[in-house]
C-alpha cells in the first residue's frame, strides 16, 4: 500500500464533537503552523502534541471537527504526523479540509471498538482497518474515487497542479507540504 | 418527484435538471467570499505556486473582519497583505474593516435567491436567509474554487423545520436555534435545514439570518429559507438587483424531505446554552442565578441592528451591575451608524456598555474581549466550545440579546421576560 494512503500506529481515542477550537485554538491562529500544531487538542489532552508519533491514528465519535472552517484544525494533525482519522462521522468542512490536505479521514462504524493505545493500521485505498492489538479488522466504506485520487496525490494542491498548473506536480508537493 | 429548494439550486449550478441526495456533482459557483483569516493570506502562496489567477475577480468578495483593526504587528501585516492581494488580483468587491462578512454580503446586495455561493467561513450558511445555497469551505477548498470557479458536492438531504405561531415577548430566533441545537443535535452533516412556517414568514430578514447562521451549529451543510416579498425588498433596499420571478425559488409541493419537524413558537421560552456546547441548552430559568463577569454582544449572529435594538429594550434607563463588563461589537459600521441614528447606541452606552470595533472580535478568540481563566461570560455569539473566546478555563453561556442584556443588568443569568414585563408594567 502507498505511503500516502496508509497509516500504522497507536490509537488516540476521543469522544463526540471534538471541535475546531480544541484542534486549533482561535487566539493562536496568528502563530506559524508548526507552532500552532503544538497546541492541538491541548485543552482536552495536554500531552497529545508531545506524545503523538508519526503514523498514529486519531479515533473519535460523532461530528469530529465541528465548528470553524479553519483548515489549521486538519493542518495541525497532519503536521504532528497523524496518519489517519477514524470517526463515526465528521463535520462536513473538516472532512473536506482533511482530504484536501491529504489527511485520510474515514468513517468507521466500529470506531468504539478501538481502545486507547491499540496498534492500528489503515489502508485507505483498500478501505481496510486492522486492530493489531485485538486482531479485529474492518472493511470500511471507501472514499469516492475522485476523493481517493486527491488523497493519493497528497491533497488538492498537487491535484490542481497536475490539472491546472503550468508546473508539473513536484516531489515536494507530493509529500503534501502546504504553505500556511 | 419534486425537488427541494436546495436541490433546485444545486441542479441549476450543476447544469442539470434534477439531482437527488447522495449524487456527486460538480457545480459552478456564482459567488465566492473569503475573509482576512481564511482568504488572501492562504491563497497567495498557492496561487503563485500554481501560476494561476482568480477565475473571475468580479465574482469574488473579500472582507477583512477577523484581525480588525490591527492590534499587533502580525495582524497589521495580515491586513496589509489583504489590501495588496485585492489590488494585485483585481478584486473590486473588498470591504476593509467595515464589518463581518456574513452581514456585509447582504448589506451590499451581493446575495439573491437561486445563487450558489461558497464562503470561506463556517457561518456562511447565513446567506441561506436570502434563498441562496451558501455553504462554508476551508482555505484550500476555496483556493480550488477561486481558481476554477467550480467545486464538487455530494447532494445533501433536506430536513424541513417549521415554526408556527407568534413568539411571546422576549423570545427570538436565537432562542429557536439554541433549542434546535438540543432538539436536533449537532451531527447533521450532509443535510440542509429548510426553515418555514408562519413564525419565519413573520420574521424580518435579520432574524432569518440567525436561523441560517446557526445551521452551522446543527452541523448542517447549510440552512435555507425560500424568498418572499420581504427578501426581495431587502435585496433591493441594499443595492441588489432582483427580478420578481426570483420568488419561484422554492421547494416543490411534492419535494422529498429526509425529515420534517414542526414546533410551536408560542410555547418557546428564552434559552441559554451552558458550556461547552451550543447543544447544552435549556430554558434560561434553569440557569438563573449564575453569576457573570462579562456580557458580550457581538458576532455575525448577534450584533445586527435588530440585536442591538433588543438589548437596548432591556438596557434603556437601566445600568449594568457593578463588576460586570458589557462589551458591544456591532456587526458592521453600517449597524453602528444606524444604531446611533435610532438612539439604540446611546441607550447601550448610557447603561455602561463599552463599544468595540466591528469585526469577529472575541467570538473568534481573536479580537478585544477575550476571557481570563475562570471568567464567566454570557454572549450573543453562536459557539461556546472550550477555549472559543480565548481561555479554555473560561465559561461561556450563549443566549439572545435580550438575555445577555438582562444578565448584564442583574449581574447573573435571568429570564429576560421579567425585566421586559417590569418595563411594560411601568409604561
Amino acid at each position: 500500500m502507498s505511503e500516502l494512503t496508509s497509516a500504522a500506529g497507536r490509537a488516540w481515542v476521543f469522544g463526540d464533537a471534538v471541535d475546531t477550537d480544541v484542534l486549533a485554538p482561535g487566539h493562536l491562529m496568528k502563530l506559524p503552523a508548526e507552532e500552532l500544531a503544538t497546541h492541538c487538542l491541548e485543552a482536552i489532552r495536554p500531552e497529545f502534541s508531545r506524545a503523538v508519533r508519526p503514523g498514529d491514528v486519531v479515533v473519535a465519535g460523532r461530528s469530529f471537527g465541528i465548528g470553524s472552517s479553519r483548515e489549521q484544525a486538519a493542518v495541525s494533525l497532519k503536521l504532528l504526523g497523524v496518519g489517519a482519522v477514524l470517526a463515526l462521522s465528521y463535520a462536513r468542512i473538516f472532512w473536506r479540509n482533511a482530504l484536501n490536505l491529504g489527511l485520510p479521514a474515514l468513517v468507521i462504524p466500529d470506531a468504539t471498538r478501538i481502545a486507547e493505545g491499540d496498534q492500528v493500521t489503515v489502508d485507505v485505498a483498500a478501505g481496510r482497518v486492522d486492530n493489531r492489538t485485538t486482531g479485529e479488522s474492518w472493511q470500511i466504506p471507501p472514499l469516492p474515487p475522485h476523493l481517493l485520487r486527491i488523497v493519493e496525490v497528497g491533497g488538492l494542491m498537487p491535484y490542481l497542479k497536475s490539472r491546472y498548473g503550468r508546473a508539473a506536480a513536484s516531489a515536494a508537493a507530493l509529500t503534501g507540504r502546504q504553505s500556511g | 418527484m419534486g425537488l427541494t429548494l436546495a436541490e433546485k439550486i444545486i441542479a441549476r449550478a450543476a447544469g442539470t435538471v434534477s439531482v437527488a441526495p447522495g449524487d456527486l456533482v460538480t457545480v459552478r459557483v456564482d459567488l465566492a467570499m473569503a475573509h482576512d483569516s481564511s482568504g488572501p493570506r492562504r491563497w497567495r502562496p498557492r496561487l503563485e505556486e500554481l501560476g494561476a489567477g482568480l477565475w473571475d475577480p468580479e465574482r469574488v468578495v473579500i472582507v477583512s473582519d477577523h484581525y480588525v483593526p490591527a492590534v499587533d504587528l502580525a495582524s497589521a501585516e495580515i491586513l496589509q497583505g489583504v489590501r495588496k492581494f485585492v489590488a494585485d488580483y483585481g478584486v473590486r468587491h473588498f470591504y476593509d474593516m467595515q464589518g463581518i462578512c456574513h452581514v456585509i454580503l447582504p448589506e451590499h446586495g451581493h446575495l439573491k435567491p437561486g445563487m450558489l455561493v461558497a464562503g470561506g467561513d463556517s457561518h456562511s450558511p447565513t446567506g441561506g436567509a436570502f434563498g441562496c445555497y451558501m455553504a462554508g469551505f476551508g482555505a484550500t477548498d476555496m483556493l480550488g474554487i477561486v481558481v476554477t470557479g467550480e467545486t464538487w458536492m455530494d447532494v445533501p438531504h433536506t430536513i424541513r423545520v417549521d415554526w408556527n405561531g407568534a413568539f411571546t415577548s422576549g423570545v427570538t430566533a436565537k432562542d429557536i436555534m439554541l433549542f434546535l441545537c438540543r432538539a436536533l443535535g449537532m451531527d447533521n452533516a450532509s443535510r440542509v435545514i429548510e426553515y418555514g412556517g408562519s413564525t419565519i414568514e413573520a420574521m424580518e430578514m435579520e432574524q432569518r439570518m440567525v436561523l441560517c447562521n446557526m445551521a452551522a451549529e446543527l452541523g448542517a451543510d447549510t440552512g435555507i429559507i425560500a424568498p418572499d416579498a420581504k427578501t426581495l425588498a431587502h435585496i433591493r433596499a441594499h443595492g441588489g438587483e432582483v427580478e420578481d420571478d426570483a420568488l419561484d425559488w422554492r421547494s416543490d409541493e411534492d419535494a422529498r424531505y429526509l425529515g420534517r419537524h414542526a414546533f410551536d413558537a408560542a410555547a418557546l421560552a428564552p434559552q441559554v446554552a451552558a458550556p461547552h456546547s451550543p447543544a447544552n441548552s435549556a430554558p434560561a430559568v434553569d440557569h438563573a442565578g449564575i453569576r457573570i463577569d462579562q456580557a458580550y454582544i457581538g458576532a455575525c449572529v448577534g450584533a445586527k441592528l435588530d440585536d442591538l435594538t433588543m438589548a437596548a429594550e432591556i438596557l434603556r434607563g437601566r445600568k449594568i451591575a457593578p463588576g460586570v463588563r458589557l462589551l458591544v461589537a456591532p456587526a458592521s459600521t453600517m449597524v453602528t451608524r444606524a444604531a446611533s441614528e435610532t438612539g439604540v447606541l446611546g441607550a447601550l452606552l448610557e447603561a455602561g456598555a463599552v463599544l468595540l470595533p466591528s469585526g469577529c472580535g472575541a467570538c473568534a478568540g481573536m479580537g478585544a474581549g477575550l476571557l481570563a481563566d475562570g471568567d464567566v461570560c454570557i454572549s450573543t455569539t453562536n459557539r461556546n466550545f472550550k477555549g472559543r473566546m480565548g481561555n479554555p478555563g473560561a465559561s461561556v453561556y450563549l443566549a439572545s440579546p435580550y438575555s445577555v442584556a438582562a444578565a448584564a443588568v442583574a449581574g447573573h443569568i435571568v429570564d429576560p421576560r421579567e425585566m421586559l414585563a417590569e418595563r411594560a408594567g411601568r409604561a
